[in-house]
């Protein structure tokens, strides 16, 4: 325990360390590098496939089985806090509605 | 609040602070649920409230401190916690690139940390300002800045405060991937991106036993390219 404390706060130091350096990077450059365009038009798709692959098995695979059934409260409630996103497009309500329904699913079944 | 065009070019440091902060203020109504339901989640996860505070002034990257919360619950190794936060903070390099000209007369004790304050919601809130003329309006950029910070340094310890008051037995770690949903869902909007999320899904159920959660990165790599290749074959160039 006393050594993933010890390494968690290695994490958070490498990972401040790599975000303040992207963060610097072409301020420091003074605007003498351009952006390549191939690294322009990837960005968009960075926090999509990347949070869409962090999701997906957390709602059909929790805990590291397979489980795709309508007795699975993680894969039902998410897919109802989808379909809210996708309708309202609101944060809140999403994360409100999708843990309501969570709560009652994972207490019935 | 000023419209843009009506400030003046040459307004003082504390005149570009206060309106910088002033930008940004409206900003903290969406961010401060954030702050709050991270602090609750990376307790769920099993990181130290001291670790979890620690975190939003050391990384101070909201969708990164996520991250960083989701993998240590999963037990993933550092290295690939370390390469998940550089993938989904790229897009602060363009924020870097876009506000660089303006910035480029600062001696590098402010560059390092307006570097340091460079976040979504600050970039947001300044970008037009730091496009007009203007000798202090670095000044706008720290104002904003400030203002995420602190507003996102008390909204965090509210969420672990009231994170430790909330019994053990509620499944709060399912608020994590309801939040990237609520996140994602509205993301998608055009047929690249949708392709982005359906590849990096199938491959990420796919790769979902590979050791070290290295499937995630794969997956997510596998997403960007290929939503990548579907935009530019969709435009033609």
């Amino acid at each position: 325990m006393g050594d993933g404390n010890v390494s968690l706060w290695l994490v958070m130091v490498a990972g401040g360390l790599v975000t303040f350096l992207t963060r610097l990077s072409f301020i420091a450059a003074e605007g003498r590098i351009a952006v390549p365009r191939w690294f322009r038009a990837m960005l968009p798709f960075v926090p999509v496939a990347t949070l869409t692959a962090l999701v997906v098995p957390a709602l059909l695979r929790p805990g590291g089985t397979w489980d795709v059934s309508v007795g699975n409260p993680r894969l039902i409630a998410g897919i109802v806090a989808v379909v809210v996103a996708a309708v309202s497009r609101n944060v809140l309500l999403t994360i409100v509605i999708g843990f309501a329904v969570f709560l009652v699913l994972h207490w019935v079944l | 609040m000023d419209p843009a065009g009506a400030i003046p070019a040459s307004r003082s440091p504390a005149a570009e602070l206060r309106g910088g902060a002033l930008a940004l203020a409206p900003l903290l109504v969406g961010v401060a649920p954030f702050g709050v339901i991270y602090g609750v989640v990376a307790l769920q996860s099993g990181i130290p409230p001291a670790a979890a505070m620690a975190m939003s002034s050391v990384v101070f990257a909201g969708s990164s401190q996520f991250l960083l919360a989701q993998l240590a619950g999963l037990g993933a190794p550092g290295v690939v916690m370390v390469a998940s936060v550089a993938l989904v903070n790229l897009r602060h390099a363009l924020y870097s690139a876009s506000v660089a000209s303006a910035l480029e007369h600062l001696p590098r004790r402010w560059k390092a940390i307006l570097a340091y304050l460079l976040t979504d919601e600050a970039y947001a809130a300044a970008v037009a300002r730091l496009g007009e003329d203007g000798e202090n309006r670095h000044w706008f950029l720290l104002g904003a800045g400030l203002t995420l910070w602190s507003g996102w340094q008390v909204s965090t310890a509210a969420g672990i405060l009231l994170g430790a008051s909330l019994p053990r037995e509620l499944p709060l770690d399912f608020a994590l991937p309801l939040t990237f949903i609520a996140i994602v869902v509205p993301m998608i909007r055009s047929r690249g991106a949708l392709v982005a999320a359906a590849v990096a899904a199938g491959a990420a159920l796919l790769c979902a036993g590979w050791p070290y959660q290295l499937g995630l990165l794969a997956a997510a790599v596998a997403g960007i390219v290929v939503g990548w290749l579907v935009a530019r074959w969709g435009t033609g160039t």
